[in-house]
């Protein structure tokens, strides 16, 4: 349009019959599509679970068996029959590697899935409760969470031993109340929500109002959270294993295959036995976090542009 | 009017243009459309739509800003003269500030919290130059004034959260004139507000940019408040110019369908009318010398009373009006009566059966009897649940309706507030907010209930949706037979749908009665604030109302709760010191059901 | 705000009351007896006895927990089981390396995280800020051995520096030589915190950075070196002193992986040794100290969030 004549009235043309009924809302935002680096985490993630799944029978040897029985020297360098070399007793670091993902990722996700359960279901119940209940249960949790993780890991550990059982219930309980923490915090936004209150008003008993009105909007925020609880315990198993008090000999798990090549760093010929369970770690928790981190895309940030 | 119309100084000119979001798959979609106008020295254009007319986005090229996500796509904004679409930021920093100035919705979000109120006015000026640091603090001082802004020596001092809303919202046009610009840029100054607070705003600003002799754009959807204060109208409907032309050209004659429309969805106040309907009606709901509040003291008394010897009937088959300023115990009372906030003392009866105060006591039945519809249909509606389960679930609840039974009654429901079919199908995102606001009222008609409250149920709406739900409440009435409890704070929609109204003002019944009793004399003096305050659309309106005597009441600061007298005491411009204060307003009685609580007598107050 | 804080510091002592209690009895059901341990497998039932009398172990649970609690109030850690001597004496050369490194981590590692987390808050959405967010969100996942792998081989294997792998003692050494010494465990740790304190300090100016009062300023005209310094910076502090003793808490358990790997003598070294040793005297005093450091940065952390807010500094 030109610019009207300034003082005149402009009638936009128009046809009679077009109604003026409201616009639409924006269309709903697009489904979860993974970025490069999205896809880069999914790739190894993917490549972990298959190893920790099948670990024991692609790995070409037995977990203590000696690759070369004729010739025992420690941290022999990569050759044909160990491509990662060997570790501190000969052994051979892939076949343990693959053995051990097994181990640092079942134990982790079967902590998490304890934590998750005890966590969600507590931390949920805290918020549909009354606010008594509720204040029990948050003071109780919040001296655990005033403790550093490891300390409690230690303690634990010193008073009863390590074994695998001991090791999940452990990582279990202490991260619960994290997720005990976030549970909570989501289900008291959704419980002030008109959509509950409703139900409340419509005379809804406590069992709806849990599974059909607070879970299905809670769900997705918990899972996006469980990939980061993940994490976490990962790194918590792997540094208990890493102290030497998680994984016990003659099992192990790749914090503990850190611990026992510490000595190549030194006075090794292949630092691969360090290096390989290390990067191992580091690249299952790193692939996790970009999935994570992919999924909860950065918003914000924009107004900065226009400074 | 502009008044040079001879040799008219264009301060701002947009010609075609055009501005668009940037989407992730990097297409454009366009947010505005060619639209072109002028703003003239000493001029106010209004620029007039709903929710996505991109009103605001329109506004603020004349700073050469697009919101993040936004861009300019084609078209020129010209601000003195220079192009200034999609100038660099350096480029347009000496501008802003002194050139044009932005005024925002909410000034509690503008202001910094952190800095000083006096800092923040006079930053434009000082830091562009055009100022010393004093000659800006004296241009402060002088707005302050301007303004009336209540002791402007020291206000400047303060810090953002240390002054009420109102009167941050003037600072905010403090700090926007205290640069001297040529043209100032207002986006929805007095929509967060009260009315009653609305009215003093309105007519300060219109002063200052009278004395200050800017131009302006002022951005807003109430073609009321537009007749008050703009010169020139320009029409908006999803990015495109639809009408443009003087004020009272638009308001008076409007030529296209969309204006037409607009102006039809506004409720003019009712002209007194003497159809007086014959009593006689079965109470619904029934609340007695009911008192309520929340949290709880050791005495077992609330520890903030919210409402105070409330004693109200909702007739069966009507609808009863709620009316009051945000902060005066509207919501509470439906709470009360929904068994969402067990009342302290007093009853609730219902078909003439007290309720149980606490909702866990109270039977299915009753439950069924009494709905609630919420204010904000987004959270009102589960978002993991289709509509049909929405609206299956109280079928089932109370109907024990399954399988076809169900979803033939689904359909039913989604006809009766004129949906089609397939909607049943789909999640709340997918619909608009009016569609959401109507399954929201599907939802408590499903129950087949007696009595449904509506909490501000349009207040989040646009006027011409809002219209359309008000026309969907009176039919449903009709063909349903259910009473409405209608809360508000917008005395004319109040007006124009309901029945009887209650006028409460700080938790108390300060007027209750039919509405050609509330809008005629004998008034409670704060009723008389809220009709002289809802804002007409003619021109010339604002400097009538802000002559009467009623209208000063607006100017105190807004709703404090009083634990013994009358709580308007305050801002009441008829107040008795010494009664009002300190005894508790009698009950005066008029004729047929009219109750007035007040001290004067019922002859003073005509 | 002072009331706040006030209560703030009261959870404060109940918390570490309460940790008090999860460690004393948590080491309570121990298997093994005290007595037993110190005087080894071959003592008679009679020493055994006196041993019990001795250590107030026929006492009940409630009064060895009050008499512990006194006990370490006025500084007394109690004697170790497994190399019977007073603790104090066991973490006093220990305590002065772990603080070192410690304090050093905080001084080196926070001011630069801070400052490249700001930055990139400030240029989003550039490739520094992509690059620094990519490292940032692999090194946050990446255990802190696997950190020090890398600058193990790094340094020793490539620029030939140093012995790195194990650090001796720190006696008589000046700062310079403290951090060339300590550089190693410094080097990881602060890598370890760096990731975490540049995602959250870049969350929390980013946060600020688009609150509409900025938006305000720039339609003001305001330079983007005031916008920054002034409008975001003053309102983004809180939030930062918050996230910085978040990640100093942290330091806690990251520097029990680092003194191990690197194999100096450190309060972590001990308490991993009181463990395997079931040495739990020492693993009380210890956890008591790790847990009171974590909770005393919790708290700071708390306090910081709670001055930030401008409507608590200036009350009406």
């Amino acid at each position: 349009m030109s610019i009207p004549d300034h003082h005149t009235h402009y009638v936009a043309p128009f046809d009679a019959d077009v109604s003026f009924d409201e616009l639409p809302d924006a269309p709903p935002s697009q489904a979860y599509r993974p970025s490069i680096t999205g896809w880069i985490g999914i790739v190894i993630t993917s490549f972990w679970l298959i190893i920790a799944i099948l670990g024991p029978w692609l790995a070409p040897y037995g977990e203590n068996d000696l690759p070369f029985p004729d010739d025992y020297s420690e941290f022999q360098e990569p050759k044909e029959g160990a491509f990662l070399g060997t570790d501190v007793e000969d052994r051979d670091v892939a076949s343990r590697v693959m053995y051990g993902a097994g181990r640092t990722i079942g134990i982790a996700v079967a902590a998490t899935c304890l934590a998750y359960f005890i966590g969600v279901v507590l931390g949920i119940g805290a918020a549909v409760s009354g606010p008594r209940v509720d204040m029990v249960l948050s003071r109780i949790n919040d001296a655990f969470l005033s403790l550093p993780t490891i300390m409690l890991g230690l303690v634990v550990v010193a008073a009863v031993g390590s074994s695998i059982t001991v090791l999940i219930l452990t990582a279990g309980f202490i991260y619960a109340s994290v997720v005990y923490r976030l549970a909570r915090a989501i289900g008291m936004e959704i419980m002030v929500m008109d959509y509950v209150e409703a139900a409340r008003v419509r005379g809804e008993g406590r069992w709806w109002i849990i599974t059909r009105e607070i879970w299905p909007n809670a769900r997705m925020p918990l899972i996006t959270d469980f990939g980061l609880r993940l994490i976490y315990v990962i790194l918590f198993i792997s540094s208990l294993s890493f102290l030497g008090l998680g994984i016990q000999p003659p099992q192990s798990d790749w914090g503990s295959m850190v611990r026992e090549n510490l000595g190549a760093l030194q006075y090794g010929t292949s630092q691969l036995s360090v290096i390989a369970p290390a990067l191992a770690i580091a690249t299952l928790t790193v692939s996790i976090n970009l999935i994570v981190d992919d999924i909860s895309a950065h918003g914000g940030g924009k107004l900065s542009k226009r400074m | 009017m502009a008044k040079d119309t001879q040799t008219p100084e264009v301060i701002f000119e947009a010609e075609d243009l055009c501005i668009s979001a940037v989407r992730e798959d990097s297409t454009d979609l366009p947010i505005v459309k060619d639209v072109s106008f002028q703003v003239h020295k000493g001029e106010v254009v209004a620029l007039i739509g709903e929710s996505g007319s991109g009103k605001t986005t329109i506004s603020l090229s004349a700073l050469g800003y697009c919101k993040p996500g936004l861009t300019f796509a084609s078209g020129e904004a010209r601000l003195l003269g220079r192009n200034i679409a999609g100038l660099s930021t350096d480029e347009l920093r000496p501008s802003r500030g002194i050139n044009v100035a932005y005024l925002a919705q909410s000034a509690a979000a503008t202001f910094n919290p952190s800095i000083r109120i006096n800092e923040q006015v006079t930053e434009a000026p000082v830091l562009h130059g055009t100022k010393t640091q004093e000659e800006a603090n004296k241009k402060a001082l002088d707005l302050y004034r301007a303004l009336d802004l209540p002791d402007p020596e020291t206000i400047g001092a303060r810090y953002p959260h240390q002054v009420s809303g109102g009167q941050l919202q003037r600072l905010m046009a403090a700090m926007a004139l205290c640069g001297d610009p040529d043209l100032l840029v207002l986006d929805e100054p007095t929509t967060a507000l009260d009315v009653t607070t609305q009215i003093e705003v309105l007519k300060a600003f219109k002063k200052v940019i009278k004395d200050e002799g800017a131009a302006a754009i002022y951005v807003t959807h109430d073609l009321a408040v537009v007749a008050q204060i703009a010169d020139y109208i320009v029409v908006l409907y999803n990015g495109e110019v639809k009408e443009a032309g003087p004020t009272d050209v638009i308001i008076n004659a409007p030529q296209h369908p969309y204006t037409k429309r607009l102006m039809a969805a506004i409720n003019p106040l009712p002209e007194e009318s003497d159809a007086v309907e014959p009593h006689g009606h079965a109470a619904a709901i029934e609340v007695r010398n009911m008192d309520a509040g929340y949290g709880r003291l050791s005495n077992g008394e609330p520890a903030a009373m919210i409402l105070r010897d409330i004693n109200v009937t909702i007739p069966k088959r009507k609808t009863i009006g709620v009316i009051g300023e945000s902060g005066c115990g509207k919501s509470t009372l439906a709470r009360v009566m929904a068994g969402l906030l067990p009342q302290h003392s007093g009853e609730v009866l219902l078909d003439g059966v007290a309720l149980s105060p606490r909702l866990e006591d109270r039977r299915k039945e009753e439950l069924r009897k009494v709905q609630f519809v919420y204010q904000m249909a987004d959270t009102a509606l589960n978002p993991r649940q289709r509509i049909k389960d929405i609206l299956g679930r109280p079928l089932t609840f109370y109907h024990s309706l399954r399988g076809k039974a169900r979803t033939k009654r689904v359909l039913e429901l989604l006809e009766m507030v004129e949906l089609p079919p397939p909607f049943a199908d789909r999640y709340p995102h997918e619909l608009s907010g009016g569609q959401k606001q109507r399954v929201n009222l599907a939802r408590a008609l499903a129950a087949e209930p007696e009595v449904v409250l509506c909490d501000e149920v349009t207040s989040a709406l646009d006027t011409i949706v809002a219209a359309n739900v008000i026309d969907l409440l009176t039919r449903l009435q009709d063909e349903t037979g259910v009473s409405f409890v209608f809360i508000s704070h917008d005395l004319s929609t109040v007006a124009s749908f309901s029945d009887e109204v209650v006028v409460l003002y700080a938790g108390r019944v300060a007027e209750i009665g039919k509405v050609s009793e509330i809008l005629s004399p004998p008034f409670h003096p704060y009723t008389r604030l809220l009709i002289s305050s809802v804002p007409e659309p003619r021109i010339g309106w604002l400097e009538e109302t802000t002559e009467s005597q009623a209208q000063k009441a607006g100017l105190a600061s807004g709703v404090e709760l009083r634990k013994t007298g009358c709580p308007f005491v305050s801002r009441c411009p008829v107040a008795i010191q010494g009664t009002c204060d300190t005894i508790d307003p009698p009950k005066q009685h008029g004729t047929d059901g009219h109750r007035i609580e007040c001290h004067r007598p019922l002859d003073e107050l005509m | 705000m002072l009331s706040l804080i006030l209560k703030r510091l009261g959870i404060g002592v109940i918390t570490v009351l309460a940790v008090s209690v999860i460690i004393f009895f948590g080491t309570k059901i121990l298997p093994g007896d005290a007595a037993q341990i110190r005087l080894g497998q071959e003592a008679t039932e009679a020493n055994v006895a006196a041993m019990r009398e001795r250590l107030g172990l026929d006492k009940s649970y409630l009064q060895q927990y009050l008499t512990w609690l006194g006990n370490f109030v006025r500084g007394d850690l109690g004697v170790s089981l497994a190399s019977d001597t007073p603790i104090m004496n066991l973490i006093s050369d220990r305590y002065q390396n772990t603080l070192y490194v410690a304090v050093l981590t905080a001084a080196i590692g926070v001011p630069i995280s801070l400052t490249l987390g700001i930055l990139a808050a400030m240029f989003p959405g550039t490739l520094y800020d992509r690059i620094l967010t990519f490292v940032s969100v692999s090194l946050v996942a990446a255990p802190e051995f696997f950190t020090a792998t890398i600058l193990v081989l790094l340094m020793v294997f490539v620029l030939g520096i140093g012995n790195a792998v194990v650090v001796g003692s720190a006696d008589g050494k000046n700062i310079f030589q403290l951090i060339a010494h300590f550089a190693l465990p410094i080097t990881t740790l602060s890598f370890v915190i760096a990731s975490q304190l540049i995602r959250m300090s870049r969350a929390a100016v980013l946060n600020v950075m688009s609150s509409p009062y900025i938006e305000m300023a720039i339609l003001k005209g305001v330079p983007r070196r005031r916008i920054i310094l002034r409008h975001a910076l003053l309102n983004a502090i809180g939030p930062i002193v918050n996230v910085v003793a978040l990640n100093l808490a942290y330091l806690v358990t990251g520097v029990v992986v680092v003194e191990v790997y690197f194999g100096y003598p450190g309060l972590a070294t001990l308490i991993v040794q009181a463990v395997q040793t079931r040495d739990f005297v020492l693993i009380q005093g210890l956890g008591m100290i790790f847990c009171m450091t974590y909770v005393l940065l919790m708290l700071i952390a708390d306090i910081a969030a709670i001055t930030s807010n401008p409507r608590l500094r200036h009350p009406k």
